[in-house]
């Protein structure tokens, strides 16, 4: 992608030293100019430079967004800047692949919209970002501040819609000082727990004379975060480590995000502690480890679902303990002590009490406990029956060559088919799950979902960001799903125009799949509206948008068409007819106790 | 229909005894009771800006806290106001409110007050004054001040603690009480201890939810 930014800069450097030409009448001092300016821009005269420069100066290169009337100014702005905008087909997509940049790059993912409907466009996509603590800013057009409350053209109350999807969100008033809006906004995405913020921008502000550079990313006076966890507490939680004999460790998405993946590594191999990730902390651990017992709740894995219930002992790291990995309160880990390590002290006790809470950064509260703990706890048995139940319920599954084409396969193969650091993203439904339980994640910031909000649709935007994130030789792969696809695949049409490379497998089954299965388990089978026979070739419809296309619909064509996908140089599309009666297990019953993971559907 | 991974079935597996509450507290069974709802003032430092108290009242309603009343009014510093929210919630719930007002951007410092905390709420009470000697007697009983009246209605005001106002309240209503408005309580700690205040907020955030349940130490070992 920097290559896409490097055909921006030369065009651009073009018409900076054909301006300094005719202003300076020596070659000599014009390239003296030159060498100055690349040091130095030029000073901001407009609200809507500041917030380019504020962009700029927080070393943001890409951006996505739609471009309209209240956020014009902005977009006036960008035309000369070397930020890389890749202009979406939908502001949601925007807001996705913002949210799947931040995960994928460590940094805020950037979106823009207008006002009104393209603020309101981007709700969903700030909500998931709010729900799985990713970082994000959000930029949005508004009318003129004199028009602000008189139902304008164009006229939402962006700020008051946003505020319980964001971590923060501002109004700005003041050419003078929305580029430090923005900044901080920026600033505030990043620190401490991430999440989406959002600077409105009214046309009068953006389009308003100023010559005040913003100041430097900073977070506000009132926003503290605490980095490390109370000695007094970390010396208690070490001394019941050591003590245990049935010890788990729980990787959330905060492990990831706080960089701790490292440390936690270490911290489990060199006690010898079974670990479970949430479905945000994938890749925190690699699956294909020995103490690994993967992703436990609803669809995790037999073998975690069987830990974390009988552990005594339970180390929760960056996880905010959601209904869909606990199931009911009163069954979840009912034995356990619980260390809780989090970043956010509001997380502390908010679904399962800690006994031990540790506020702070992940990384260095993992530190602090590889330094306090001494001895390994006796665990010997524990481990055993660890991987007892790994074989007891193992994630085989039959695929005989004459019934239809189980997903499954299909993932396991496309997984063989790449490298390790391949970046996976998912719309929402069973794909979602099949990608979770099938692929062998291994490393962080590798997998890339909806988890909080499950948002279908997801999956192609996210792929969009993810691709403009990633580094040019790792793969992008998207699973979604036939109805998921549907709903945000008009983001084609960016992929093809940025020619990404991008493989995406919908996994198509002719229904809302997770909504047939739970009709037919606790519905009678009765598929109200989650029949989605009228489904498109999703291969033409890609090749109308300009993409490759392919159709799967056998076990004999799985590989080579695969293979065939991945080495296309650019967006690509397989249509892969499975089992439409393919179903997820195992599976915990909403509310449900996760030891009583039912594996069949007569289990439920 | 087919399908499905191998493996014991739940009835094969082994259950632990433990169980939790719906607080997700591990249930002793000496302790086994579930915390009750209880009514509280919480004092809240925010920075005076627009759009902080659809702020806090939108953390309220969405996250389904049980508020009871709540007051806003600036305070000595301009660029401070003071929120003063009556809530009933059990213990884990009021530790929740105090977590999530303290997460707030504009949000400074966040302080659960004392039952000894001063408490005062404002109401105005018009009722029909047929009987205008017994009217102000009972209003002289209450403190209460006439601001009103007319050949029909008188109205007072009355200031004091919550069980108070009602009291009066319930006194009046022998009069016919035509309407009433109240403000809602607003409080201030007693003596040298400061409500909630700016001075020590790094403290506040994270050692306050760090030290707000004792933890228990290993005892099973």
């Amino acid at each position: 992608m920097s290559e896409r930014a490097a055909k921006v800069t030369p065009a651009d450097e073009e018409e900076q030293d054909d301006d300094q030409i005719t202003d300076s009448a020596a070659p000599d001092a014009a390239q003296e100019i030159d060498a100055e300016s690349e040091t130095t821009p030029a000073p901001v005269t407009s609200g809507a430079e500041a917030v380019v420069r504020a962009l700029e100066n927080a070393g943001v290169e890409h951006a996505f967004g739609v471009q309209g009337g209240a956020i014009m100014p902005v977009y006036d702005a960008l035309y000369d800047s070397d930020i890389y905008h890749v202009t979406m087909a939908h502001e949601q997509g925007a807001a996705h692949a913002a949210d799947a940049y931040g995960i994928v790059s460590g940094k805020p993912g950037i979106c823009l919209a207008t006002s009104g409907p393209g603020a309101t466009n981007l709700v969903t996509g700030l909500a998931d970002a709010d729900m799985d603590s990713d970082p994000m800013v959000a930029l949005t057009g508004q009318v003129p501040t004199e028009l602000v409350g008189n139902d304008a053209f164009q006229e939402t109350d962006t700020t008051g819609v946003t505020t319980p999807v964001t971590k923060d969100n501002t109004f700005s008033s003041d050419s003078d000082t929305v580029g430090s809006d923005v900044s901080e906004a920026f600033a505030l995405a990043g620190e401490g727990r991430p999440g989406p913020t959002l600077v409105d921008l009214p046309k009068d502000v953006t389009n308003g004379e100023t010559d005040r550079e913003p100041d430097a990313p900073s977070v506000p006076e009132t926003y503290e975060v605490q980095e490390r966890a109370d000695e007094e507490i970390v010396a208690a939680a070490a001394e019941r480590i050591e003590n245990s004999n049935k010890p788990v460790m729980l990787l959330g998405g905060g492990v990831i995000k706080g960089e701790a993946s490292e440390a936690c590594r270490e911290f489990a191999v060199e006690h010898e502690i079974p670990v479970i990730t949430t479905m945000p902390g994938i890749g925190a651990f690699p699956e294909d480890h020995e103490l690994s017992l993967e992703m436990a709740g609803m669809h995790g894995t037999g073998y975690a679902n069987m830990a974390i219930t009988h552990c005594d002992t339970l180390i929760g790291i960056g996880t905010r303990f959601d209904d869909r990995l606990t199931g009911g309160i009163e069954t979840f880990a009912p034995d356990a002590e619980l260390i809780h390590v989090d970043i956010d002290p509001a997380e502390i006790s908010k679904n399962i009490h800690a006994d031990y809470p540790l506020i702070g950064d992940a990384a260095t509260v993992v530190e602090q406990l590889t330094a306090a703990v001494d001895e390994s706890p006796e665990a010997t048995k524990w481990r055993a029956q660890c991987q007892q139940w790994k074989s007891d319920y193992s994630m085989a599954y039959d695929a005989p060559e004459d019934e239809p084409l189980q997903p499954e396969f299909v993932v396991e193969a496309l997984d063989e088919a790449t490298d390790d650091d391949t970046i996976v993203t998912t719309g929402v439904g069973q794909h979602q799950m099949w990608a979770c339980q099938y692929w062998t994640y291994t490393e962080p910031r590798t997998w890339v979902s909806s988890h909080g909000l499950g948002t279908m649709g997801y999956g192609l935007p996210a792929a969009i960001g993810a691709r403009i994130a990633a580094d040019d030789d790792q793969d992008v792969v998207c699973f979604d799903g036939d109805g998921s696809f549907l709903m945000t695949l008009q983001g084609l049409s960016v992929a093809v125009r940025e020619n990404l490379d991008i493989t995406v497998a919908v996994l198509n089954n002719e229904y809302i799949g997770m909504v047939r299965q739970w009709q037919d388990a606790f519905f009678e089978g009765r598929h109200s509206a989650s029949d989605y026979h009228w489904m498109p070739e999703f291969d033409k419809l890609a090749e109308a948008f300009g993409a490759a296309g392919f159709r799967i619909d056998d076990y004999d064509e799985v590989a080579d068409t695969i293979e065939e996908a991945l080495s296309y140089d650019g967006p690509s599309v397989i249509d892969v007819h499975i089992d439409p009666e393919a179903n997820v297990f195992p599976m915990v019953p909403s509310g449900g106790d996760n030891g009583q993971f039912a594996l069949t559907e007569d289990q439920l | 229909m087919k399908r499905g991974l191998e493996g014991p079935p739940p009835e094969d597996r082994p259950t632990p005894a433990g169980r939790r509450n719906k607080q997700g507290i591990r249930i002793d069974p000496e302790v086994e009771a579930t915390h009750e709802p209880r009514r509280t003032v919480i004092s809240a430092l925010v920075a005076h800006e627009p759009g902080v108290l659809s702020d806090v009242s939108g953390l309220f309603s969405r996250r389904q806290f049980n508020i009871e009343s709540l007051t806003v009014g600036p305070t000595k510093d301009e660029d401070r106001a003071r929120i003063t929210v009556v809530v009933e919630e059990p213990d884990p719930g009021i530790d929740q409110i105090k977590k999530q007002l303290r997460k707030l951007v504009p949000v400074i410092s966040v302080r659960e007050l004392e039952p000894d905390a001063m408490q005062r709420e404002l109401a105005l009470i018009k009722v029909d004054a047929e009987d205008p000697a017994q009217v102000s007697a009972v209003a002289d009983m209450y403190d209460a001040t006439t601001v009103d009246s007319s050949p029909e209605t008188a109205t007072f005001e009355i200031t004091g603690a919550r069980q108070k106002i009602e009291a009066a309240i319930d006194t009046f209503g022998q009069f016919g009480i035509r309407e009433i408005s109240r403000t809602g309580t607003t409080a201030l700690a007693r003596g040298t201890e400061e409500t909630a205040a700016a001075v020590n907020a790094t403290e506040s955030t994270a050692t306050e939810a760090n030290h707000d349940k004792p933890y228990q130490t290993a005892n099973d070992d």
